[in-house]
């Protein structure tokens, strides 16, 4: 009896680890497989060679590569740092009581279905020289010439904008969720004791908040490091590669190119450092705290 | 504790964040409203007349009306693929005693999390070279990007369907089983019904991001099975000054997540951190 329950317990399961099996992990395993050979389909020779770990090599030396690298671990930095500052902010302003709480929620909440590509086309629309509003009024204000067409500075830095404009929302939100659920006295004992906010936050808020937010922190990381459609939409990965992220960069640089073999490194690689990060990310921050229990 | 006072500081934080978050989307919709002639004048922030003629257009496009089909074949053929099979893998997962269930749990969310490009040329070389019968490839067609998608959504019907289906009590199925129900019959009739508002839930996140998702549909389909969002990028290359069309397009893509948006928007932030935050 027991027996023949598991036996169907599998059966209601074997569609999904199959349609998993086929389109991600049988993926993940032969692109680790191709990444050790030479391939490519329309150069002399179009049969795969093995060539041990060439391709690997040839990516220490890719600047192309490493300038991508580069560029995306400074807007993950720079996009979730600001995205948890901005978004604790937000959740402590609206742990008072205000008229129209309900609305300002909602009205937050939308970026956050909104298709990343639209996302970027709505930056576009808002930062392109000729149509958009923001080098208008820069130009007009400050006298600011704003064109994420030929400054690289001001690409990335619009990259970082738009990312904390569709995701800070995310924070906020879990934030909140986090705020709203703890208990009052803790805080009224330590304003009796007279600590001051500082010490409050440092000993009291973010204690409690803390899984919350190391699991928001978490997602967002993992999540800014794989941004793709809403940069290519936004600066298509320029001007030069200045917002060409990692994943701009196996789309537009690595992908068309049929140079197999050193593409799937380059796939390789990229999903080894997403997994390095966070694996760091969880020694870092959830190992300690689930051992200290 | 707090002051009784209304925190104006908040609600002006709060009005200029919502402002923050409307403008850019508002101003899609009056560049959507803009003949071209007008684009090209100095912008203006209130919209002076409406002007259909873009979304006429997009909507006069056979292209553009064979990709909003595409969007809405796959999308919801591979939201209703996700949500029955991650039910049953569910349903299997919190009833069964499978060995090594929680490592399957965890497993499938890493499907989720690995970033998907990484995934274009694997599955682009799979697609065209090894998931094939005789000439038939699943490259450019829509069965093969309802199932390619699966490995995104799947993870996230089986996680976001956990909490229901373990809300459910086991006592439950195992009262129908000693009546002498078949298992079908208990998921069908027992459990399903129980099922329905996570069900629901489910059905319409994974709906929505189907229809958002860009990166794989713009590598793996060439023509037939192109999508509404990768006719929004194929649009600003190749005619780079229709700005009023992009921004149609775009509204048309945004629709639907609208009305999304306006059913679950209590269980986004629940969805979206795979329920480790109660939104």
């Amino acid at each position: 009896m027991r027996l023949k329950r598991t036996g169907f317990g599998w059966l209601l399961l074997s569609p999904t680890l199959l349609l998993l099996g086929l389109f991600g992990v049988f993926p993940f395993l032969y692109v680790v497989w191709v990444s050790f050979h030479e391939w490519n389909p329309f150069a002399a020779n179009p049969e795969k060679v093995f060539n041990w770990a060439n391709n690997y090599r040839a990516l220490v030396f890719d600047r192309g590569f490493l300038a991508s690298l580069g560029v995306t671990l400074a807007f993950v930095f720079f996009a979730v740092s600001s995205q948890v500052i901005l978004g604790y902010l937000l959740a402590q302003a609206f742990m008072r009581d205000f008229p129209g709480k309900a609305f300002f929620r909602t009205i937050h909440t939308l970026p956050l279905i909104m298709a990343p590509i639209i996302v970027g086309s709505v930056w576009k629309l808002m930062t392109t020289p000729s149509i958009g509003i923001i080098p208008y009024l820069l130009r007009n204000t400050v006298g600011f010439d704003l064109n994420i067409g030929t400054s690289a500075l001001a690409a990335f830095v619009i990259t970082v904008i738009m990312d904390v404009w569709h995701w800070t929302p995310l924070v906020t939100l879990s934030l909140i969720a986090a705020l709203v659920s703890l208990p009052p006295d803790p805080f009224e004992q330590a304003q009796i004791d007279g600590a001051d906010r500082w010490q409050i936050f440092r000993h009291i808020t973010l204690p409690m908040i803390a899984p919350a937010l190391i699991a928001t922190v978490f997602i967002r990381l993992m999540d800014a490091m794989r941004t793709v459609d809403e940069v290519l939409m936004l600066t298509g990965g320029g001007p030069g590669s200045a917002t060409r992220f990692l994943g701009v960069h196996i789309f537009k640089e690595v992908f068309p190119r049929t140079n197999y073999g050193y593409g799937s490194a380059v796939s390789v690689i990229v999903l080894y450092l997403t997994i390095v990060v966070c694996w760091l990310l969880y020694v870092g921050l959830i190992a300690p705290r689930t051992t200290r229990r | 504790m707090r002051s009784r006072k209304t925190p104006w500081l908040s609600v002006a934080l709060w009005s200029l964040l919502s402002f923050v978050t409307l403008f850019p989307i508002y101003w899609m919709f009056v560049i959507s409203m803009k003949a071209p002639v007008e684009l090209f004048s100095t912008p203006d922030i209130l919209l002076r007349s409406l002007d259909w003629s873009n979304y006429v257009e997009v909507l006069e496009s056979p292209t553009l009306r064979g990709y909003m089909v595409n969007s809405l074949v796959i999308s919801s053929g591979n939201a209703v693929l996700v949500t029955a099979l991650g039910f049953l893998a569910c349903y299997a997962l919190t009833r069964y005693d499978l060995p090594g269930k929680e490592s399957i749990f965890f497993w499938t969310i890493t499907n989720r999390m690995a970033p998907p490009a990484v995934f274009l040329l694997p599955l682009f070389l799979l697609l065209t070279q090894v998931y094939r019968i005789g000439d038939f490839s699943l490259l450019d067609t829509r069965i093969g990007m309802i199932l390619v998608y699966c490995t995104f959504n799947l993870p996230f019907a089986i996680w976001t369907l956990r909490p229901t289906l373990d809300a459910i009590p086991k006592e439950l199925d195992e009262a129908a089983l000693v009546d002498g129900a078949s298992a079908w019959r208990v998921i069908w009739d027992v459990i399903l019904p129980l099922a329905r508002p996570g069900l629901a839930v489910t059905l319409i996140l994974t709906w929505v991001f189907a229809w958002n998702e860009y990166l794989l549909a713009a590598t793996l389909t060439n023509f037939t099975a192109r999508t509404l969002t990768t006719g929004l990028s194929e649009y600003v290359t190749t005619t780079g000054t229709a700005w009023g069309i992009m921004a149609a397009i775009s509204v048309f893509t945004l629709i639907p997540a609208l009305i999304v948006f306006s059913l679950v928007q209590r269980h986004i932030v629940t969805g979206l951190t795979f329920g480790a935050v109660k939104g």
